[in-house]
């Protein structure tokens, strides 16, 4: 009996070693371990064995079956890591073929940058305003300080609407409109489209973006504006940005300057860009003038605050590099996949 | 307004070098906008002597000349100019030398013979006979005396001068003069400020009033006018000085008299006019309005019709120049002048700016006028017209002025509080600086009492804010520290609508589309493209008066021209796809003709052509909508009514019952007027009734425990009946444990009766606090299986 298992011991373990694929591994399963199969075959002799024998040739049986177990399961193992060898053989593909497309949304520039530059402000306690487009005269001009045949009119040319009505040639009217609010202290930044009767070309156009921003508060000084407007500049191009303020004139803030920071193309170094200077004007700004305050509603005696304002396109044209404006309405989608 | 270098020196004696002088200028208030040099890009250009002229071997027009170049040195040069002689002094460009429009001239065979250089005409050195009015009509300039050999041409002929260009803001009409120049930059280096020499001898004959009367009929047109009277005049050139500052400047040199208010005109900023007085009738001067209908030849030769608004000086028959914009042709100063009416007059800038637009004739004299002169400087400007006269000898200076000045303007006090100053700069200046920083600037101080006296040329100055300027720009901008504004904190935010619209854009991009940028006024033509009636309302604009062209005159009442027209673009430069969106505004007035501000409705238009159909569109209207918390309040009907879109293919948009919108494809025919070959769908959105209706009130809801029982049903209905009735009729019936009804599948065709279609939903059920059986569900079934053969006309179709 001893002998008849352990020649099926070492034939199966002959057999499984053979096996060549799964379906062969359960088929010897049901050979040898399965009800009809030739284990229990054998088995079956067992009640003839003696008293004596009996528990050790069980034992012994019992571990002959463990052990075709034992090769079943391994022979299992082998011939499933063959196979799956066998299948990423065979689904092997050329990893260098292209991706496939995904629709890609993109934003506008412009946007991106009037997002961009509202986070900034939002970040240092701005709220973003915006205003109607189509504007009164008085909030665009008379509120500023800028009377009827002020020649300052003359630098911006208007498109109107009627004596009264115009399209607002700055964001500027939104500094009275939030005053007028009586809501303070104020800080505000306003983006928005504004309109000027310039042919369009690679630098102009009749319609472009601009910020506005206005901050009303007690104490407010001439330091806190640089500071706030020095800030913003190291944040929009780094660190290592230098900025310059030089006296100018807006009818609706005094004292006024203009904001220069490095020339992007030289660095400062002076190049045709900058011409010569190695600066670019960035933005116009000043305090408040007293009496924009007044006509708005505040006690120029009580309250103090500074204005800015700058335009949005050429941000962005220098940003990406854009040299031609009217790119930026074309809204061709090769042009627009860019950014 | 260009400064030579030079020309400022006499009055503020500047020892800065250029590049710091334009940048220290800049920093204290007057903007350079750049400087060039007066004789351009000459350079190795120098004098010489010919010496010796011989015929040309080879050639019959030109002369071989041998020019004697200072160090001994003789060049060969070959010229063709009929006027060189031998013995002349002449200029010399060297090898390798520049002319001053930046010719190079080299070395180079004329014909067999090696010509070392060329000599010079005046042109070549970038002036004419206006300035240098001995140089010949044609040919080379020949200096008129010997001059040293060798010498830089530059030198020579005293073309040098630095002219430095200021850019002046609208608030210092002052600056635009020598002198406002001048004032700034002793200013600016806290260094003497001389005005200039306006002395007058007056020894000619008689006085000035009895030689011609003035009167003003219109005195707010006219608040002041200074005549001063020349007699034995003698017409000439002016010296070589006063034409090199007037080239410098950018003027033209004519002749002394003329020359002498061009140059005062610069020097001191006021324009000045020069009658001759004979051509004056009666010799009486009137300024008056011009009369409907009359006209008047210019001095360019020009006839201009004038009208009664326009203010013009006359004489007692008939009007001999335009105030403050341009002489008459009829009284100008000729060879033959014998008396001259030098005019110093005050207008009214306004006036002057519309006369001269009107008139469309914008002369320096004009544009000085716009900007606002100081009435105070007529008097010094005609003093120095006539202190020019009678150092150019250029005629007899009557004793007195006529001067008619009704109502003078005076200087005015401003008080100031250092502390205040202080405050408001965030400085820390002393008192002391502040009152040496006004008195830099011309304001008389009185320090004790705290009180500023402003000089009339100053008008800008008219409160403490603007003297804090003057101490801002003297003290220095760059000096001032920088802090951050202390005061009540505030919180940055942007506002819940811009908040949604930010997620209406981001989700527009989610689904691949990208954002467009459009001009907000477009052409009346468009509404005809997208076929709108004749009588509809979207037809009735807020348009602009004075628009660039018919293209951009109208503000848009439909939002989508601007998607179609890019859309367009994209066509036709064959991008196979393009799929655009923009949130902007339409401007909707509230009555015409607009009398007050129009409404400004942000709307989200959605543009899209290529390999697509409706379905893609609304894809992206439901993700919105979904995004946006609203989908189960939104409903799609069938729009046959908007003329630009396809009828059979287009929905409205109903958010809570309310229409906010329609998608669907783009009627052929207007797609046909944008120049686009294929379909093209187009949504248009009101971003109000969105933002009204969002919802981002998330709330958590329990995930599901228990397992739901689907259905199949196949049902045949008539072709017109829409699957949003299958679905209404379904959920109506279907009780309260149905979860979901979805459509999975239409389909016309073989097998299907014509006129009808298969339509298959796929509904679930479930309970939230128990399995279902199909007991649970079989009454549902059957009401609902009910309800769309009675209600619909549905037959079941067998699975």
């Amino acid at each position: 009996m001893k002998e008849k298992l352990k020649m099926l011991q070492e034939k199966a373990s002959e057999a499984f070693r053979e096996a060549k694929e799964i379906k062969d591994v359960d088929e010897l399963k049901v050979k040898y371990l399965g009800k009809k199969g030739e284990l229990t075959r054998l088995l079956k002799d067992l009640g003839r064995l003696s008293a004596e024998e009996r528990p050790i040739i069980g034992q012994f049986a019992n571990d002959v079956r463990q052990d075709i177990e034992t090769m079943l399961e391994e022979t299992k193992k082998r011939l499933t890591a063959a196979e799956m060898e066998r299948r990423m053989e065979k689904e092997k593909i050329d990893v260098t073929m292209p991706g496939k497309a995904q629709p890609e949304g993109h934003k506008h520039p412009m946007s991106i940058v009037i997002d961009e530059l509202c986070d900034i402000f939002m970040g240092m306690g701005y709220e973003v305003a915006e205003g109607p487009e189509v504007e009164k005269d008085y909030y665009n001009f008379e509120a500023l300080n800028i009377p009827k045949n002020h020649p300052a009119r003359d630098e911006q040319d208007t498109f109107y609407i009627n004596g009264e009505i115009l399209l607002r040639t700055q964001t500027s009217p939104m500094q009275v409109r939030t005053m007028e609010k009586g809501k303070l202290p104020i800080r505000m930044v306003c983006p928005g489209a504004v309109y000027r009767s310039d042919e369009v070309d690679a630098t102009h156009s009749p319609v472009f973006h601009q910020m506005e921003g206005l901050v009303v508060d007690k104490n407010i000084t001439m330091g806190d504006l640089k500071g706030a407007l020095i800030t913003f500049a190291r944040e929009l191009f780094g660190e290592d940005v230098k900025v310059r303020f030089r006296p100018h004139h807006f009818p609706f803030t005094e004292p006024s300057a203009e904001m220069d920071v490095t020339c992007f193309a030289c660095g400062g170094e002076g190049c045709r860009v900058c011409k010569g200077e190695g600066y670019i004007e960035l933005l116009g700004c000043g305090m408040v003038h007293p009496k924009v305050l007044k006509m708005s509603g505040i006690d120029p005696e009580e309250y103090s605050g500074f204005a800015f304002g700058m335009g949005l396109e050429r941000v962005a044209m220098q940003r990406y590099g854009i040299t031609d404006l009217r790119l930026l309405f074309e809204n061709d989608m090769k042009f627009l996949k860019q950014f | 307004m260009d400064v030579p270098m030079s020309w400022l020196k006499e009055y503020a004696p500047v020892t800065a070098d250029l590049k710091d002088f334009m940048e220290d200028m800049t920093m204290s208030g007057s903007k350079v906008e750049g400087a060039v040099t007066m004789s351009g890009e000459i350079k190795n250009v120098v004098t010489g002597r010919i010496n010796k002229i011989e015929k040309h071997p080879h050639a019959d027009k030109l002369v071989v000349c041998k020019i004697e170049v200072g160090g001994g040195k003789e060049l060969t040069i070959v010229t063709g100019a009929p006027n060189v002689k031998e013995g002349d002094y002449v200029p010399v460009a060297l090898d390798h030398s520049m002319l001053a429009d930046g010719t190079e001239i080299y070395t180079s065979d004329f014909r067999g013979v090696i010509s070392e250089g060329m000599m010079c005409s005046i042109e070549e050195l970038g002036f004419d006979r206006h300035d240098f009015p001995e140089a010949p009509e044609y040919g080379i300039y020949l200096f008129p005396e010997p001059v040293e050999l060798g010498l830089d041409v530059t030198e020579a002929m005293d073309l040098k001068d630095d002219i430095v260009e200021f850019e002046i803001t609208s608030n210092r009409p002052d600056c635009y003069s020598i002198v406002g120049i001048a004032r700034e930059a002793a200013a600016t280096y806290n260094i003497p400020f001389k005005y200039p020499e306006l002395s007058v001898k007056e020894e000619g004959e008689g006085r000035a009033e009895d030689v011609v009367k003035v009167d003003i009929e219109n005195p707010v047109l006219c608040p002041r006018y200074v005549a001063r009277v020349v007699k034995n005049v003698k017409i000439g050139p002016s010296p070589r000085w006063m034409r090199k500052r007037l080239r410098a400047a950018g003027m033209r040199p004519i002749n002394n008299i003329v020359d002498i208010t061009n140059y005062v005109m610069l020097e001191m900023g006021h324009p000045m006019h020069a009658f001759s007085i004979e051509t004056i009738k009666d010799s009486h001067i009137i300024v008056r309005n011009a009369k409907e209908g009359e006209t008047i030849t210019t001095l360019d030769g020009n006839v201009r019709q004038l009208d009664p608004s326009m203010l013009v000086i006359a004489d007692t028959e008939k009007a001999v120049g335009i105030a403050g914009v341009m002489g008459g042709e009829n009284s100008k100063i000729v060879e033959g002048s014998q008396a001259v009416l030098f005019e110093c007059a005050c207008f009214d800038g306004p006036n002057i700016r519309i006369t001269a637009k009107k008139a469309g004739l914008r002369t320096d004299a004009s544009s000085k006028y716009e900007k606002g002169i100081d009435p105070n400087l007529a008097i010094d400007a005609a003093n120095r017209a006539a202190h020019l006269v009678e150092l150019l000898g250029a005629g007899e200076v009557v004793p007195g002025v006529v001067d008619n000045y009704p109502g003078a303007r005076t200087t005015w006090e401003i008080s100031y509080s250092p502390e205040w100053i202080n405050k408001f700069l965030g400085t820390n200046i002393p008192e002391k600086d502040m009152v040496e920083y006004f008195e830099r600037v011309q304001l008389k101080v009185d320090p004790v009492n705290h009180i500023v006296t402003v000089p009339t040329f100053r008008p800008d100055i008219e409160a403490q804010a603007d003297l804090a300027e003057e101490v801002a720009r003297m003290y220095g901008y760059d000096k001032i520290t920088e802090t951050l504004a202390s005061g009540t904190p505030t919180v940055g935010k942007k506002t819940y609508e811009q908040n949604i619209t930010a997620m209406v854009k981001d989700t527009m991009v989610a689904d691949g589309l990208c954002e467009a940028m459009t001009y907000s006024f477009e052409s009346p033509k468009v509404f005809d493209k997208i076929l709108l009636p004749a009588d509809s309302p979207l037809r009735k604009t807020v348009t602009i008066s004075n628009p660039l062209g018919e293209d951009f005159s109208v503000m848009r009442t439909v939002s989508f021209n601007g998607i179609l027209n890019s859309l367009s673009t994209n066509y036709n430069r064959r991008n196979d796809s393009a799929a655009l969106f923009e949130v902007a505004r339409i401007y909707i007035p509230k009555a015409l003709p607009v009398t007050e501000l129009p409404d400004e409705i942000p709307t989200l238009t959605i543009g899209m052509y290529g390999n697509m159909d409706f379905f893609d569109l609304k894809g992206i209207v439901e993700h919105l909508t979904d995004v946006l918390g609203m989908k189960d309040k939104t409903e799609y009907e069938t729009e046959k009514t908007l003329p630009w879109m396809h009828p059979g293919r287009t929905a409205s948009v109903w958010i809570n019952g309310e229409n906010a919108g329609y998608l669907g494809e783009l009627h052929p025919m207007v797609a046909k007027n944008y120049n686009i070959g294929t379909r093209v769908y187009l949504a248009v959105l009101d971003m109000p009734k969105l933002i009204a209706n969002a919802n981002r009130n998330v709330v958590y809801r329990a995930l599901p425990k228990f397992p739901a029982i689907t259905r199949d049903i196949a049902m045949l209905v008539k072709e017109d009946v829409t699957v949003k009735q299958i679905a209404d009729e379904i959920k109506r019936n279907a009780g309260e444990y149905l979860e979901e009804v979805k459509l999975f599948d239409v389909y016309q065709g073989e097998q299907i009766e014509a006129g009808s279609k298969s339509v298959a939903y796929s509904i679930s059920f479930r309970s939230a606090d128990r399995t279902l059986s199909d007991g649970d569900i079989a009454d549902p079934m059957q009401a609902i299986i009910n309800g769309l053969a009675n209600e619909l006309g549905a037959q079941l179709r067998d699975k």
